[in-house]
């Protein structure tokens, strides 16, 4: 098999990897409209208990988006071939991804000390749980994905120009940080 | 597992022997075998381990077959085999609801999405739209790897002490939240949740991949509408799959959190073995709407590759070209899009609101608009066609008929008001298991037949294929005709012994000769896994590039093809896939350019 899976009559179409990556993101997205939309079926019944979101989650949010301007440079610095730039704005993404999950325990565990927690009653507080746990979950896959190209771009035995990989992390990247914003106002205003 | 996969190992280097074979890279037996990146094998991996799963998930049918058939006898064999599970030769009442359960969800889930989808995108998207492989090999080796991981999981559930998952394939809370509620909402119910969330993954990763193979990387002058409809089905297959299944994930998320961490997503004011749970607030019917906005799209999962693979196959053995080629695809766009708004229509008797419900039947009753066009276009695309009775053309044949059969009766329960009747009876079993479950078997066995020579360089046994079609047809009228006399009657579903009821105790008769049917079918479909490993060793050689005479790119590849599929060039696409009996000619294939007193179709 040839080296290259695309063609060359495939040039002028959007890369088979980038385009996955975009249904893939069509379908976590359907994940969370399920949870969002169970959530607000619920929140128009009776019994249903609100919660104060924790100040400290304003911080995961600036925190992740400024990650969202940092991987941008690192893209940039990428397609303009400053190899140095692009490893520390890579290596800067990395270390604010990081931080925004632990920003986001401190909130965990802020909410838990409020007594919204697992058991009993339902209410806002017990979806909160689960859909900002899988939304972690997404940010620490990216996370790690950061990891493996950071790595790549340092040790690896080859240079390589092909923007792909890190144009689909970027992609990614912007993506899990666009779904916590929507998560934040959506808790802002239904929580 | 092992075994299996050395058996694809001889067959495969059997073939090699006649064969000069290009080499792209170097292949050990673990790179091509077992972790393969080459979606033809890929495709035989999964459709291996959809055989193994459909062997034990049928087999799991008969046993519950000999409790409804004859409830009164005892067959000491079956203490033999599962123990307590069968004191005295009777199946207990938590092994009757595990077998159910069990059926379903391998026959539903493992068999006819995974074995079915798995199999036939794998190996005819490259194929067909001409790529080397997959947009990506690795995640399309990672999807099979997480299905065989979630096999596993559920495999295992089978053998914990308070048995697998208990309590139908929907698993519906309160009772699998409440593992006090019984036996089988014990430790099989947590594998049951593991093993599904591994499948989904699986499907994700594939659905992915199928979708971006048909639409970044088809050959030069593949348009869309030169596409076989194989093709078609199998996007619209993969599309379903990953915007339905994330929401199956996330109803299974919240249950795993009532079941283990105290939340009350699902439940509320249970009073359970003279206990009062804290739980307030909750709601059983939100986990219907999450289960049912995937369940809902999974049978159309089911059953649109096996439409593609019928129209193909009718198609070829009719030497005609297909009727209404856009038509077929605007009734799979139809039934894709009605697919994810049809869900509530198995919710009518969960007090939906009536004029919801309303909706929900207007929306399910349009389904039968495309499906009755596309079922309107396979007849006459057979029709005075020069027909070649082959295995497969017999089965694609019955697909239609069974098709037929199954989808009258979803216009009875897509009414909300006939539903009320008939819902949760036999009536329901008789219509799925017709609709979805034996016309999808038929499908697939069409495809399996047609695309052996393909797989293996080998043709499966004829004499086999016709007894084998004959019989599962015929048993397949007999087990599920009378059941909608039994549903009309009344006769509930899930049910371990009815014989305490008056008004059924006339059906037991019938009960058994269903029985009796049941297992003639289940031996007849060993012998089809019979023929299907013999003909790998022994089955009559592939001689021909093309044996069935098909336009399509799969044919032009060497018999047995390596990793890459063709040794040249990929060819180049001039015309669509369906030209037969044009211009005086049997059939004018793909890569041929179009005539210059030839018009294109």
């Amino acid at each position: 098999m040839s080296t290259s899976i695309v063609s060359t009559q495939q040039h002028n179409k959007l890369h088979p990897h980038k385009f996955a990556l975009w249904v893939a993101i069509a379908s976590i997205l359907m994940m969370f409209a399920g949870l969002t939309s169970a959530y607000v079926v619920k929140s128009n019944q009776t019994g249903w208990r609100s919660f104060v979101m924790p100040k400290i989650f304003w911080v995961s949010t600036v925190v992740i988006m400024v990650s969202s301007i940092t991987m941008q440079m690192a893209v940039k610095a990428f397609k303009n071939r400053n190899m140095q730039q692009y490893r520390a704005m890579l290596g800067v993404t990395f270390v604010l991804g990081i931080a925004f999950v632990i920003s986001q325990v401190f909130g965990f565990e802020a909410l838990w000390e409020n007594n919204v927690r697992f058991k009993g009653a339902s209410g806002a507080g017990q979806f909160f749980w689960p859909i900002t746990g899988l939304h972690a979950l997404h940010v620490i896959g990216g996370v790690v994905a950061l990891l493996i190209i950071f790595f790549r771009s340092v040790i690896g035995k080859t240079k390589t120009y092909n923007p792909v990989p890190v144009e689909v992390m970027s992609t990614y990247w912007h993506f899990v940080d666009g779904l916590w914003l929507y998560l934040m106002i959506f808790f802002l205003i239904l929580g | 597992m092992s075994d299996t996969l050395h058996i694809q190992h001889e067959v495969a280097s059997h073939g090699h022997s006649g064969e000069p074979h290009v080499h792209h890279h170097k292949e050990t037996f673990i790179s091509k075998y077992i972790f393969s990146m080459d979606h033809k094998m890929i495709a035989k991996q999964f459709l291996v381990t959809g055989i193994i799963w459909a062997i034990i998930g049928g087999l799991f049918s008969v046993l519950f077959r000999l409790q409804l058939g004859f409830p009164d006898q005892n067959f000491p064999i079956l203490e033999t085999i599962f123990g307590r599970w069968a004191e005295g030769g009777k199946i207990k009442p938590e092994f009757y609801y595990a077998l159910t359960t069990m059926h379903g969800t391998v026959l539903i889930f493992f068999v006819l999405t995974a074995g079915l989808s798995g199999t036939f995108a794998n190996l005819l998207i490259p194929l067909q739209v001409g790529a080397r492989d997959m947009a990506s090999p690795f995640m399309n080796m990672l999807s099979y790897w997480f299905f065989f991981a979630g096999s596993i999981v559920m495999i295992s559930s089978l053998f914990t002490q308070t048995g697998p998952a208990a309590g139908g394939w929907t698993v519906y809370p309160p009772l699998s939240a409440l593992s006090q509620a019984s036996q089988g909402s014990k430790s099989g119910m947590d594998l049951w949740i593991i093993a599904m969330t591994l499948f989904v993954a699986s499907q994700l990763l594939g659905g992915l991949n199928y979708i971006s193979t048909i639409l970044n990387m088809r050959t030069k002058g593949m348009s869309m509408t030169r596409l076989p409809l194989t093709i078609w089905a199998l996007l619209f297959t993969a599309i379903l799959g990953v915007l339905s299944f994330p929401v199956l994930l996330s109803g299974l998320v919240l249950l795993m959190f009532d079941r283990h961490l105290g939340t009350s997503f699902y439940l509320s004011d249970i009073y359970i073995a003279g206990q009062a749970l804290p739980n307030e607030g909750g709601s059983a019917i939100l986990y219907q709407h999450l289960f049912w906005f995937l369940g809902h799209p999974e049978v159309y999962i089911i059953i649109l590759p096996t439409m593609g693979l019928v129209s193909e196959i009718l198609a070829i053995n009719a030497r005609k070209p297909i009727f209404g080629y856009m038509a077929m695809i605007a009734s799979l766009m139809a039934i894709c899009v009605l697919a994810f708004l049809v869900w509530a229509h198995h919710m009518f008797v969960t007090g939906l609101n009536p004029f919801l419900g309303s909706v929900f039947v207007l929306l399910t009753l349009l389904i039968a608009i495309p499906s009755a066009i596309k079922v309107f276009n396979w007849i006459t695309t057979i029709w005075r066609g020069n027909l070649r009775f082959t295995p497969a053309m017999l089965f694609a044949i019955g697909f239609v008929s069974i098709f037929i059969s199954g989808g009258l009766t979803g216009i009875w329960l897509g009414n909300s008001t006939i539903d009320i009747h008939l819902h949760d009876t036999m009536f329901v079993i008789a219509h799925f298991h017709i609709v979805m479950g034996v016309s999808a078997f038929f499908g697939m066995f069409a495809g399996i037949y047609h695309w052996y020579p393909k797989m293996f360089g080998r043709y499966m046994n004829n004499t086999l294929g016709y007894i084998h079609f004959w019989v599962t047809l015929a048993s397949a009228y007999l087990i599920f005709w009378p059941m909608h006399y039994q549903g009309l009657a009344g006769m509930p579903r899930r049910y371990l012994d009815k014989s305490s009821w008056a008004s059924f105790s006339q059906f037991h008769g019938l009960d058994a000769m269903i029985s009796v049917v049941t297992i003639i079918a289940f031996s007849v479909q060993l012998m089809f896994v019979f023929n299907y490993f013999y003909s790998m060793y022994k089955g009559r050689r592939v001689r021909s590039q093309n044996p069935w005479d098909a336009t399509t790119l799969e044919w032009t590849t060497p018999i047995h093809p390596g990793h890459g599929n063709w040794e040249g060039e990929i060819p180049e696409v001039h015309r669509w896939a369906y030209d037969y009996g044009k211009d005086g000619r049997d059939f004018i294939p793909q890569t041929e350019p179009i005539g210059e007193n030839e018009s294109e179709h």
